[in-house]
């Protein structure tokens, strides 16, 4: 069960002609795809595709309805090759994940599946996680589109647009026997819109139909001589092909003036991704309205690759200069361009990266400025009065908020009230504390928060999966042993081979965390192999210490409640000093207690307001036993552990408190044990309903209790009045 | 609709140079960000205006800092859509939302609030970001500098703390920071147009109008009630006179032997000495500080307020009611303790309450109760010191209101008769004199480092390492200060010499300044 259910929303996938989709622009985009007739559907999660694959899990009812298969790849690499049913049979398929790490990990099935050409129509949609709230390392899959010569379209943040150039996409893939990539950005997904739907379609042909009627061409396998004719056919024909269907079927767009109105002398060509922000510039500078009206020319490629020379020419005819709007660099279309109007020696100036950031996002004030600029330097009499823009500048050098700059702390992303991983942080930060710090190799998921405060453990993060594999050459004998570290996710999605069985295999002296959460946490709580949730589309309970033992480790241990830190701490001693050879293997299990909570919660209230008798838990600091050194602080980070300033004079440090939204995990209170720092941390625990017995023992030893408080407290000095 | 053309020095051609209605809702992972966005977006397409909403969840949404952002419009004449940002413009927002006050704060510093045309709903609440919990003493952001800011930016500020709000209604955040933005008035929409999109949410409807309307009122009619400011001290006068004959005896004395500056925090100090121990103990407390104040006086005090004598009542009785194990188990079993925690906890009647504590006594506490001979001998059998270790060093859990657990925790609170002859007493009582001798001694020539000397004792804080860490960082920031002690400025690289090492864990900025005087003061 993933974070966030869309069961109420996917019923809209059911629209048919004539409504109105109203939504998130995933949604949108999975309707495109049941109006396009896909027969089936793939992918791997990962902002911003993670809701993608949440919302195709959660319409897979409704999919199973229409035919279509729809598959939780194990890794990109197995979204890409799973296009290969478009390979021989008239079969639409999607496949998405979050790029560009996802598109590097399918690359090798991509650039097959490219080079031999599809039959059916192939589509990759790209989460294309670039600028502010990325996650990732910041590239273009543009270059991935251009090397392996897969048509990019890049629509308009507008869910008709994008809806129409996904429908349009699949023709265009057919058209052209060429698999087509549809990039949306981050906010694109999140933004809510609407579009009037069409039926959903069937597929014509299923994979029922391919699966008993084979066929198979050698010509479409990539094998020399077959290899080479495929660039030939690339070049000759598909690439042709493409270029007159973009043109013919009109999925760029032209705005502002045309024909005789086209009178300036400058005009934007914009990737349809840009749109939005260039209109909002456009308006800052009282060129366009609200509603994109505008007295530029613009030039919208909503195709981002290949260029369309013909649309080019047209464009820039009569025009001094032009200005490239594409975020990103290096500046692939910008280039493109140029070389079509050199090789014709037109006489238009080709701008963009020259007034525009090489790199970063393009909002609107970026733009406005750059296009102001350009406008000033090319033709300045559009630019009018030059009515002044929206500017912060005088409002962010006032001396008053400079100082606020020093004051409001970072707030860097950590991890949940309640995560298991947090104790295993801890007890590794308490190991470092004894035997000095040992080389840390990190993994991406939740865990990968370890490398910063408070924990600033792990050096670095070769990618989902690699952590192991980026210790590999850290195999010394003798030295201080390598820790690394990966998730349950990333285990499945290739660290078994790439990182445990590569360490397996060269005798690895290394120790390996494998953080067992039972679902890949960090894009959303998808089930995987290990899940522990009975899941009826899915085999799950697959254990990841019988799969490392598979595969040849042989000392492996499993902490399978990691909140025990004394015992985690002894295991990862245990694992550093151990003369066993090689891989030293830790599973370290517990659930995500995200997840948890989202299913116990509503149980516990049931149960509650039911009258069974439950108890509930949750931690507390005696705030005077408590000193406020805070070391409890640096070995946790939790969010409901915080600090509280005292009324108490005498007192100058706040004190450690805990919040309402303790889950009791018991990772304080562990901690505080296992490190001995200090006696402050209690659980406190509530009896609801309670039995019979329950009472009689309460009354029992409370009025002992209160007989032994009274006569002790009778005989304190009292300081009243 | 909002008339804010275009600022073209132009006339206005017609709606088209209008620009959307733009509301960023600054938020941190996890705090329901999403679902107010939801509910705006909503409010906005039932009146057929179109909206867009776009966020960046990614990472973020693991309680780190992230930003919605809606836009909305009337659609132009012949229904054409207004082309909607994805993402605010500095100095082009309407309405800025945050749920925590230094994410107001971040806000204003990514400039989407400006003066002329924010209106700032911020809630006063804070929720501490690692780095202000991390360090080892206050490490709190200054609210009055984001306060400061808003007064300069914001066109219209709505600020109070609507968390608080939120849950006396049984609700949360957003439904407070909802019934703010109804009332702000920068939206077109009537009050009972956000009853209606709240209901039509499903989920805890009741509890959210609840919040809904009290923020709604609290907005337009400010607070309830002027807040009082808390005194600077608790009590500003001593009390007359005590029932309790013996604490009455000590109350005459702190009158009669002690200047008046020095009176109310003496008189705190008072009561935690004998709560720590007893009457005599009290006595023993303001002896030291009668003699202090002697040298306070000789050090010309007088003019100085007695500061010296002040701050010697406030660390001398935080060092002297030393946290050892006596301590901790007569706060554990006291009758106000379980109380409080009934409170904490929202105990009702019908339940039962238990507490278990995570105590992990050594070897070494334990030795350190038993009176001085004993301890010593003990410690001076080594095998059969550490056999003990052995037997007692090991994290327990005790359930404090069962008898299994609380007779033991009573028994060692019992210890308290034979503290004062334990060796953990004699070390820190000799502790105390050394400290409080060289900060008598400091005084005599220079009045401000002496009054720093005394403060240094908040570095002894922490229990068993961290505990032995505030030793150690102590004696470094002593020595340092001792070997400066001539210089003219020594009081104020005292000062900075504890900050530095307060602020930080690791002792790498305290190394940093004690390296940064040697240089200087060749040592």
């Amino acid at each position: 069960m993933a974070e966030r259910s869309f069961a109420k929303e996917v019923e809209d996938l059911k629209l048919g002609e004539g409504d109105l989709f109203r939504g998130e622009g995933i949604l949108a985009i999975t309707k495109a795809l049941l109006q396009s007739g896909v027969a089936y559907v793939g992918g791997y999660q990962g902002s911003p595709i993670s809701h993608l694959m949440d919302v195709l899990a959660d319409a897979n009812d409704i999919l199973d309805d229409l035919d279509v298969v729809f598959q939780s790849s194990a890794s990109e690499a197995t979204a890409g090759a799973m296009l290969s049913a478009s390979v021989m049979y008239p079969l639409r398929g999607a496949v998405a994940w979050k790029s560009t790490v996802g598109t590097n990990v399918a690359s090798d099935a991509l650039s097959n599946l490219a080079s031999g050409g599809v039959t059916g129509g192939a589509m990759v949609i790209v989460g294309e996680d670039y600028g502010e709230g990325s996650s990732i390392m910041q590239e273009r899959t543009h270059a991935f589109a251009m090397k392996s010569q897969m048509w990019l379209l890049d629509p308009r943040p507008d869910q008709a647009c994008m809806v129409n150039l996904i429908e349009k996409g699949f023709e265009l893939s057919e058209a052209t026997n060429t698999p087509v990539m549809l990039q949306v950005r981050v906010r694109s997904c999140h933004m809510t819109g609407e579009f009037a739907c069409k039926d959903n379609k069937r597929p014509e042909f299923t994979l029922r139909d391919a699966m008993n009627n084979p066929e198979r061409d050698l010509g479409r396998i990539v094998l020399p001589p077959a290899a080479y004719e495929h660039e030939v056919e690339k070049i000759k024909v598909r690439m042709p092909a493409a270029i007159d269907f973009i043109r013919d079927q009109k999925l760029n767009e032209f705005f502002g003036p045309t024909g005789e109105e086209k009178t300036g002398k400058t005009g934007l060509i914009v990737v349809g991704g840009m749109y939005n922000s260039t209109i909002r510039a456009l308006q800052f500078l009282g060129l366009c309205d609200a509603y994109g009206n505008s007295r530029v020319p613009i030039y919208v490629m909503n195709v981002a690759y290949p260029t369309i020379k013909s649309e080019v020419d047209a464009f820039c005819e009569g025009l001094d200069a032009v200005l490239m709007v594409e975020e990103g660099q290096p500046e692939y279309i910008e280039q493109s361009i140029s070389t079509i109007l050199a090789r014709t020696k037109s006489p238009t100036e080709v701008h963009g990266k020259d007034y525009l950031p090489m790199g970063g996002d393009y909002t609107a004030a970026v733009l406005t400025e750059g296009i102001g600029r350009f406008l000033e330097d090319h033709e300045p009499k559009q630019l009018g009065n030059r009515a002044p823009v929206p500017d912060p500048v005088p409002i962010l050098t006032n001396p008053v908020i400079e100082r606020l700059a020093d004051v409001v702390p970072a707030r860097p992303p950590g991890l949940c009230t309640g995560c298991p991983e947090r104790p295993i942080f801890a007890a590794m930060k308490m190991v470092f504390e004894e035997t000095g710090t040992h080389h840390v190799s990190a993994d991406i998921g939740c865990h990968l928060f370890s490398i910063l405060p408070p924990f600033n453990l792990g050096a670095t993060t070769m990618g989902f999966g690699l952590g192991p594999a980026s210790a590999a050459a850290f195999n010394v004998k003798g030295a201080k042993r390598s820790i690394s570290i990966m998730g349950d996710g990333g285990f499945w999605h290739n660290g078994l081979t790439s990182g445990i069985g590569n360490a397996v295999f060269n005798k690895h002296d290394g120790v390996f965390v494998i953080v067992d959460n039972f679902y890949s946490s960090a894009t959303g709580g998808q089930d995987i192999l290990s899940s522990r949730a009975h899941n009826k589309r899915r085999n799950t309970n697959n254990s990841i210490v019988d799969a490392v033992k598979g595969i040849g480790a042989t000392w492996v241990r499993q902490v399978d409640h990691t909140y025990d830190v004394t015992k985690m701490r002894n295991v990862l001693n245990e694992a550093l000093t151990t003369d066993a050879e090689g891989p030293k293997i830790i599973v370290a299990s517990s659930e995500c207690m995200l997840n948890k909570q989202r299913r116990e919660k509503p149980k516990v209230a049931k149960a509650i307001s039911g009258g069974k008798r439950v108890v509930k838990e949750k931690f507390g600091v005696d705030e005077d036993v408590c000193t406020g050194d805070h070391a409890c602080m640096r070995l946790s980070g939790c969010p409901s552990l915080s600090i509280k300033e005292l009324d108490d004079p005498l007192r100058d440090d706040p004190v450690a408190s805990i919040d309402d939204t303790c889950v009791a995990c018991g990772n304080c209170g562990e901690v505080a044990d296992a490190a001995v720092l200090c006696p402050s941390f209690f659980r406190a625990e509530v009896t609801h309903n309670p039995t019979g017995w329950d009472k009689v023992r309460a009354n029992l030893s409370g009025s002992v209790i209160r007989y032994l408080q009274d006569r002790r407290e009778k005989r304190a000095v009292s300081f009243e009045a | 609709m909002k008339d804010d053309t275009v600022k073209l020095g132009l006339k206005p051609t017609g709606p088209a140079t209008e620009r959307p209605i733009s509301i960023a809702i600054v938020a941190m992972g996890g705090q329901g960000g999403g679902v107010l966005t939801g509910w705006i977006v909503n409010l906005a397409e039932t009146h057929g205006w179109v909206a867009q909403s776009t966020s960046v969840p990614g990472v973020a949404q693991r309680t780190g800092a992230t930003i919605y952002y809606v836009e909305m419009m009337r659609p132009g004449d012949g229904g054409q859509k207004p082309v909607l940002a994805q993402m605010p413009t500095p100095g082009d927002v309407d309405v800025v939302i945050a749920s925590e006050f230094m994410e107001a704060g971040r806000s204003i510093l990514r400039g989407i609030v400006t003066p002329d045309r924010t209106t700032l709903i911020a809630s006063s609440h804070r929720s501490l970001a690692i780095s202000e919990k991390m360090a080892p003493g206050d490490s709190i952001a200054n609210n009055g500098a984001v306060s400061d800011a808003i007064g300069v930016v914001a066109k219209q500020e709505i600020v109070f703390d609507m968390n608080a709000m939120a849950v006396k209604n049984g609700s949360v955040i957003s439904s407070a920071m909802f019934g703010s933005l109804a009332a702000s008035g920068t939206l077109p929409f009537a009050r009972e147009a956000y009853y209606d999109v709240i209901r039509k949410g499903g989920k805890g409807i009741d509890a959210s109008i609840r919040a809904f309307d009290a923020a709604f009122d609290r907005t337009v009619n400010g607070p309830e009630m002027p807040q009082l400011e808390a005194p600077e001290t608790p009590v500003a006068t001593l009390p007359d006179s005590l029932r309790d004959k013996r604490a009455n005896a000590l109350l005459t004395r702190i009158r009669s032997e002690l200047p008046e500056q020095a009176h109310a925090m003496a008189y705190l100090g008072l009561q935690k000495v004998v709560d720590f121990q007893d009457a005599a103990y009290g006595d023993e407390y303001l002896d030291i500080l009668r003699n202090l104040t002697e040298a306070d006086r000789a050090a010309n005090g007088e003019a100085q307020g007695f500061a010296f004598t002040a701050s010697a009542a406030k660390y001398l009785a935080n060092a002297m009611a030393y946290d050892d194990v006596i301590r901790v188990a007569r706060i554990k079993t006291q009758s106000a303790r379980r109380q409080r925690v009934a409170e904490e906890v929202g105990l009702k009647t019908g339940q039962v309450l238990n507490t278990t504590e995570f105590m992990h006594p050594r070897m070494e506490e334990a030795a350190s109760t038993l009176p001085v001979g004993l301890a010593n001998w003990l410690k001076s059998r080594k095998s059969l010191y550490a056999w003990l270790d052995r037997r007692i060093n090991k994290g327990r859990r005790i359930q404090t209101y069962r008898l299994t657990g609380f007779l033991p925790l009573h028994f060692v609170g019992a210890l308290k008769g034979t503290r004062r002859m334990s060796l953990r007493h004699k070390t820190e009582v000799a502790h105390r004199d050394a400290w409080l001798a060289d900060a008598a001694q400091a005084l005599a020539q220079n009045y401000d480092l002496g009054v720093a000397m005394l403060t240094f004792r908040r570095l002894i804080k922490g229990y068993s390492d961290t505990h032995v860490r505030g030793h150690s960082k102590f004696e470094k920031v002593m020595q340092t200060t001792k070997s400066i002690a001539g210089r003219d400025d020594a009081a104020e690289w005292a000062q900075r010499l504890l900050t530095s090492a307060i602020k930080d864990a690791s002792s790498k900025d305290l190394d940093g300044t004690i390296m940064t005087i040697e240089s200087f003061s060749g040592t």
